[in-house]
């Protein structure tokens, strides 16, 4: 079976062989980011645009980077977030930078969906870099990567995920992504932070971070944004680090072996005490380098495809 | 000028006629049901109407719909509203006032009046705002809007959270017998949300509106309708909860009647699937459940009408990200054959059916519509119960094509719309 997608929009969407040659094509890209000279010439010719809604400088460089390594002409369009709803509209935005040549578009947005619309209208193809707290693509499949390396597998694994899954579009992709390679999925945190319906995507709930993380084998921290303090949906940082924050005493109860990981950036002391952050450290870091490895077998699977067609 | 409608079956279920028959309309009124028509067919002042086969109906009374005028005229005009009213077999419309300005005051009214009079091609009858600005605070001018020819008060789509001023308002109307008519949600509960609550809205990674915002908001506003005795009219019922909450307040004897749109009896919150911009309205579409329970309501009376909350808006202002698209649908031209549906899967009758888009309507605001009684205004609709036709919002009469049912083959088209006995649409 071969990769035939114009667009990687989210991980529901993807089947597990899908998602599989997409881990597997990051491999050999690791590869690449391993030699002297990191650089190989898959998309020479091809201008890629990132344009992004929200400043992450983070993803943005990562996507910068494996588009650098592809030989890829790259265009970054960067816009505040208050122009989303005043000014240009996102379309003509995005046709301008058709226009220009791009031949990908990597977008990032705070609203749901945003991709979306970009894929119905355009003929770009669309890499959605996170949009609303809908899907994050690019993350997951770096997790499920890093999983895979660190494992050796995914089947079976009891994955925690912790925080705020309602607001999370990292917690979305993660849990199509792990469902779909048959790892038994909890999802943990505040019952504010928890959607209602979650449990329609086979993930099991739970309000109490010891029960969550009983026998666990990977625990995926998420972060908390310190502006939604205000709106009600737990009362301190401090509460919630007591009770939702990773300690040494509570990760006794996991696996022996257990990994911890974070999207990144982390809030020392919140979600992770400062020694469990250090001891992680190496896994984050990871993450970060094999994101860009991800990244790149995005784009060679989309520009192969688009190729084919 | 005189018009014949010759050989059609009549349904008018104002009197309980199902059968089949002419109509003889003159001076604008119904004046008689001819038994033999020989003599008028060879009258040249008489137009002939060939209706054998077809359904000949009052003309269909909306009690909700949006016309953008003043204030909004790039979405829809009174003149295009009109027009689609008329190509979708409505003969009286009413419409809301959120427009700018808001229509809260007598002078607002009467621009709408004199534009209807000159322009309008079907009877408008505006609704006023509860409150000023529809701001929630203090009383808009509710007796010169009903002098000047409101036929109720509602502030549409920004529900009065105040409690207070709800009881004054319900309280004031009942010097001039007109209804309060509650768009019921809690704008807190509701928050940000731009679709219903559910598994497809946490799965899309939207902000959902619980059933429970319109709930606790139907239950509040027929306490208070039954603390003060009004007469209370709950707009667009999208759920199961709103759906027993005003069966059992009906039960107890409390002045309530309440509206359903078609979209929300045929479609659920699946649409929205893909970011459909379409399928953004307020109240959003629910679950299946709350589909269900609204077919049970509109079957056992529970909802005494349909009403399209037709809601135009340009094709840019609905080609953005979902978050930030209008709310709205519009929904004149296709309000008879999605109807039609509800004959076609068993849960109404075809004279039932006539009866929540005709009678029923319009007893609730007094319009005094919606029937074919012998001197009665000549408000007909004709219609073909069988055809099938293709929704093409290309074709529409409104000047918006927002749309979700766009390309759906659908049963039922509109032959001729008559308004004081004049045609107005021929299809």
């Amino acid at each position: 079976m071969k990769f035939q997608r114009k667009h990687i929009l989210g991980l529901e969407e993807l089947t597990a062989e899908e998602i599989t040659i997409v881990l597997d094509t990051a491999v050999s890209m690791k590869e690449v980011s391993e030699r002297d000279v990191k650089k190989v010439p898959a998309l020479r010719g091809v201008t890629v645009c990132n344009l992004f809604y929200e400043p992450s400088t983070r993803t943005r460089s990562s996507f910068e980077i494996a588009e650098k390594r592809l030989s890829a002409d790259v265009l970054n369009f960067t816009l505040s977030h208050s122009s989303v709803t005043k000014g240009e509209t996102l379309l003509d935005t995005a046709r301008n930078l058709e226009a220009m040549g791009a031949g990908v578009i990597v977008i990032r947005h705070p609203m749901s969906g945003a991709p979306w619309l970009l894929a119905k209208e355009l003929d770009s193809s669309i890499i959605n870099a996170g949009d609303g707290s809908h899907e994050h693509p690019s993350q997951a499949l770096l997790d499920l990567f890093t999983i895979r390396e660190m494992k050796g597998r995914i089947k079976g694994l009891k994955v925690v995920i912790v925080g705020d899954i309602l607001h999370s579009r990292v917690a979305r992709s993660n849990i199509w992504g792990l469902v779909k390679l048959g790892a038994e999925v909890r999802v943990v945190g505040p019952p504010t932070l928890i959607p209602k319906y979650i449990e329609s995507t086979n993930v099991r709930t739970f309000y109490n971070l010891d029960a969550a993380i009983e026998g666990s084998d990977v625990i995926i921290m998420l972060r908390i944004q310190m502006e939604r303090q205000e709106s009600v949906f737990f009362p301190s940082l401090r509460e919630y680090s007591r009770f939702y924050g990773l300690t040494r005493e509570k990760l006794k109860r996991a696996s022996e072996d257990v990994t911890v990981m974070h999207p990144g950036p982390i809030n020392r002391g919140i979600e992770l005490s400062s020694d469990i952050a250090d001891d992680a450290g190496s896994v984050i870091l990871a993450q970060v380098s094999n994101g860009i490895a991800i990244r790149m077998a995005m784009f060679y699977l989309v520009a192969s495809a688009g190729r084919n067609q | 000028m005189s018009i014949l409608i010759k050989g059609g079956r009549i349904i008018d279920p104002s009197q309980g006629i199902d059968e089949t028959g002419n109509i003889l309309i003159e001076e604008g009124k119904i004046k008689s049901y001819p038994k033999t028509t020989k003599k008028f067919e060879k009258d040249p002042d008489v137009t002939v109407v060939n209706a054998k086969g077809k359904v000949v109906s009052p003309g269909f009374v909306d009690i909700h719909v949006h016309l953008r005028e003043p204030g909004f005229e790039h979405k829809e005009t009174i003149r295009s509203g009109c027009e689609s009213a008329a190509a979708g077999g409505f003969t009286s419309i009413v419409c809301m006032p959120n427009t700018n300005p808001v229509n809260d005051n007598a002078s607002v009214t009467e621009y709408i009046l004199l534009k209807a009079r000159t322009e309008g091609i079907v009877n408008v009858f505006p609704i006023g705002a509860i409150t000023k600005g529809e701001m929630g605070e203090t009383l808009a001018q509710i007796g010169e809007m009903y002098e000047a020819g409101c036929v109720g008060v509602s502030d549409d789509g920004m529900p009065v959270m105040n409690a207070k001023v709800m009881r004054h308002a319900m309280e004031y109307v009942q010097a001039f017998d007109i209804p309060v008519i509650s768009h019921a949600e809690d704008k807190n509960l509701s928050g940000t949300g731009v679709m219903n609550e559910g598994v497809v809205s946490t799965e899309l990674g939207l902000t959902g509106i619980p059933c429970a915002s319109e709930d606790v908001m139907v239950s509040r506003d027929i306490t208070v309708a039954e603390l003060t005795g009004a007469r209370l009219h709950i707009c667009h019922v999208s759920t199961a909860g709103s759906v027993r909450l005003i069966r059992a307040a009906k039960k107890r004897g409390v002045k309530v009647t309440a509206e359903v749109t078609p979209h929300h009896f045929i479609l659920t919150d699946e649409a929205v699937n893909e970011y459909d911009t379409n399928a953004k309205m307020n109240p959003p579409l629910r679950g299946n459940k709350d589909r269900e329970a609204i077919l049970a309501g509109l079957k056992d009376g529970t909802l005494d009408a349909i009403a399209t909350d037709h809601a135009p808006h340009s094709e840019d202002e609905k080609k953005v990200e979902f978050d930030i698209a209008p709310f709205g649908i519009v929904g004149l031209e296709t309000a008879l054959p999605l109807s039609l549906k509800l004959v076609e899967d068993g849960v109404l009758t075809i004279n039932q059916m006539i009866s929540k888009l005709t009678d029923s309507p319009s007893r609730i605001l007094n319009l005094n519509k919606g029937t074919l009684k012998i001197g009665a205004a000549a408000d007909v609709a004709v219609w073909d119960p069988e055809k099938e036709i293709t929704v093409d919002r290309e074709k529409f009469h409104s000047k918006a094509k927002n749309s979700p049912f766009h390309g759906w083959k659908l049963h039922g088209s509109v032959l001729y719309t008559i308004v004081n006995g004049e045609v107005v649409y021929t299809g």
